[in-house]
């Protein structure tokens, strides 16, 4: 819903592992000057842009929030069942996130280093959790994982099916943001490594996990961020159970349907807050290993 | 210096079709237009429930093929109720309103946008409606027949939450009513809500065809909902069948005509329409009880009329059950689904 709109650039782009050429960081920007400056034209662009998509929708619901003043606002957030849901969906939203870093990159490492038939198939799949409508992933999930379960795998009306129904909408972000990294990253530094009688393991925790750290980091927060708002894929899996299963924008909707919406806009503004900290906190780490790196080199 | 002014000027296009494109409101579900005879006279906007959407289906070619219809095209909404009366009292232009229960009408008066005389004719403003009715597993194995026997140990019942569906409401009222006696004794009727929501219902689905969706996926013993709904499920050949309990509640639908719309005298033809026998008769092929009386005896094999049939009436309207029973602070209803979770 809203954390869509959260997702800013981080180094490095998330494109698809195909046709990526951007060591310089300026792929294929045609006419730009030496320095890489678009000038007065561009910003004006930029500005006008983030206003209409991002900054005046996200202003205005700010505005809603505040509506009855801070104690208000306070207020509706720290209600008892507002709490539980924010509590859930962030507890949640912090699980898909770790494993996502874990399961993404190995995928992406799979994905980039190992060869198998219908590698292409694969790749491709990654990305189709972004174009299915969540309500019907959850109409999937729930006759795969509920009563009828075919696999005799039962989920429904229970945190882990919250979870994987989370997981399966952010799977893309992470593998999205370390294969590029992978393909790009030097091989040479492995291989004299190993000539020089490392372990896979050391060569992974000293070479290559400082390269790929930041990307998994952004995917990661991407992921997080993307989980708190999900409302869709839960909607039948989780059985929205309030203080369980019931996550923070099903209680909005709620709120939105009593009539409340000063209520629905302040658990919204707590979930953009949550999101854009998680996401300035993993920024700033990803900027410090960065330079760690930088100095190391 | 060409290339610049070349840009600016495609940046200026871009700005203006961006601010174009967000100035200029449209309305988001357009149906299909019917082009009956031809040439379109006019276009009706209709924002309705999601439930009814078989039942437009059939009334929409039947008032084109009468004089007054003839020709006019409709744009066609369908949403949740509570929805679809927000939409429309934010200001999207609607024509004729069509909602699950009457305070989302009450909503769009109070807002200035119907008639406070929206109901004044014989039927109340309503031209169709249903009952509540319980949904079983096919061959009814727990032999549920009435509402005691949906608190059976161990027995989960799959209804949606009144809080985050208006036309839940309904589905909870039913076995208040029969259990209160109308109302007349309000705290046996919540005792059994109290059971019933605090051991039987687990999940908590946010509209009634989610809460089919969950059962048809093998959630719960029971599924309470309404009629129109029951006879769909059936129809669409699952498996499942329902009962009626004996004493149940009446589901009146209201439609209202929007007084800002811009061909006032359309929009009322087509809501009266609804309510003539033709349209009675289409109502009833679709599943919903028709309210004209001589309809109803045609069609009364397809509605078995219950033992007892309470109304909204009987418990007082729903301006004050909405207040006792579903404020969301006070309400006793609101009480029960906060203490079901604790």
């Amino acid at each position: 819903m809203t954390s869509a709109l959260l997702t800013e650039p981080t180094p490095p782009p998330a494109t698809s592992g195909r046709g990526w050429r951007g060591r310089d960081g300026r792929g294929g920007g045609g006419r730009a000057s030496i320095t890489g400056a678009v000038g007065p034209l561009g910003y004006g662009l930029v500005t006008l842009w983030l206003s209409v998509i991002v900054l005046l929708p996200l202003a205005a619901l700010t505005v809603t929030s505040f509506e009855n003043g801070l104690s208000g606002w306070w207020d509706a957030v720290t209600a008892p069942s507002a709490l539980a849901a924010l509590k859930v969906t962030v507890g949640i939203s912090l699980v898909v996130a770790v494993l996502n870093a874990f399961m993404g990159t190995l995928i992406a490492w799979v994905l980039v280093r190992d060869e198998f038939p219908g590698k292409g198939a694969v790749n491709a799949l990654i990305d189709l959790p972004f174009a299915l409508p969540t309500i019907v992933a959850s109409i999937v999930l729930l006759s795969l994982y509920g009563p009828q379960s075919p696999v005799g795998i039962h989920l429904n009306a229970t945190q882990p099916g919250v979870l994987v129904a989370l997981a399966f909408v952010t799977l893309p972000f992470v593998v999205r943001s370390v294969q590029p990294v992978l393909i790009e990253a030097d091989r040479d530094v492995e291989q004299a490594a190993a000539s020089l009688g490392a372990s896979n393991l050391t060569i992974f925790r000293t070479v290559v996990l400082p390269v790929l750290l930041p990307a998994v980091a952004s995917g990661a927060g991407l992921a997080f961020a993307r989980a708190i708002g999900e409302y869709g894929s839960v909607v039948l899996i989780g059985g929205n159970i309030p203080r369980h299963t019931q996550v923070a924008s099903q209680y909005i909707q709620q709120q939105i349907e009593v009539d409340s919406p000063v209520n629905a806009a302040a658990v919204s503004v707590a979930l953009l807050l949550i999101a854009f900290v998680a996401l300035f906190v993993l920024r700033v780490l990803a900027g410090r290993g960065l330079r760690r790196q930088e100095r190391a080199a | 210096m060409n290339r610049p002014r070349l840009a600016l000027i495609a940046a200026t296009g871009v700005a203006a079709a961006v601010l174009a494109a967000c100035g200029g409101g449209s309305s988001d579900v357009a149906g299909a237009g019917n082009q009956a005879g031809g040439k379109s006279v006019g276009t009706l906007s209709l924002y309705a429930y999601a439930v009814p959407k078989p039942g437009f289906d059939k009334i929409i070619p039947g008032f084109n093929a009468t004089a007054d219809g003839k020709g006019i095209a409709f744009q066609q909404s369908y949403g949740a109720s509570g929805d679809q009366s927000r939409k429309v009292a934010a200001g999207a232009e609607a024509d004729v309103v069509n909602f699950s229960v009457e305070p989302d009408v009450t909503r769009l008066v109070d807002a200035g946008l119907v008639d406070k005389d929206w109901n004044a004719n014989q039927y109340k403003g309503v031209p169709f409606g249903s009952v509540v009715t319980v949904v079983v597993r096919k061959g009814n194995p727990q032999g549920i027949k009435d509402w005691d026997d949906l608190l059976q140990p161990g027995l989960e019942v799959v209804t949606p939450n009144p809080f985050s569906s208006g036309s839940a409401k309904w589905n909870l009222l039913a076995p208040y009513a029969a259990k209160s006696d109308g109302g007349q004794n309000a705290q046996a009727g919540l005792d059994y809500l109290g059971k019933l929501v605090g051991d039987h219902v687990k999940i908590q689905p946010k509209s009634g065809r989610e809460a089919s969706e969950a059962f048809l996926q093998g959630t719960g013993d029971a599924l309470l909902t309404y009629e129109n709904e029951a006879l769909f499920l059936e129809r669409s050949g699952e498996k499942v069948e329902h009962v009626t309990p004996p004493a149940t509640f009446k589901i009146e639908n209201p439609i209202a005509v929007v007084n800002t719309s811009k061909d006032l005298a359309k929009a009322k033809a087509f809501v009266a329409y609804t309510f003539t026998p033709a349209a009675q008769k289409l109502w009833a092929q679709a599943g919903f009880r028709p309210v004209d009386p001589a309809v109803a005896s045609e069609y009364a094999k397809d509605f078995p009329a219950p033992t007892k049939l309470w109304t909204i009436a009987d418990l007082g309207g729903w301006p004050s059950v909405d207040k006792a029973l579903f404020d969301k602070e006070k309400g006793s209803v609101a009480k029960i689904y906060d203490a079901a979770t604790q």
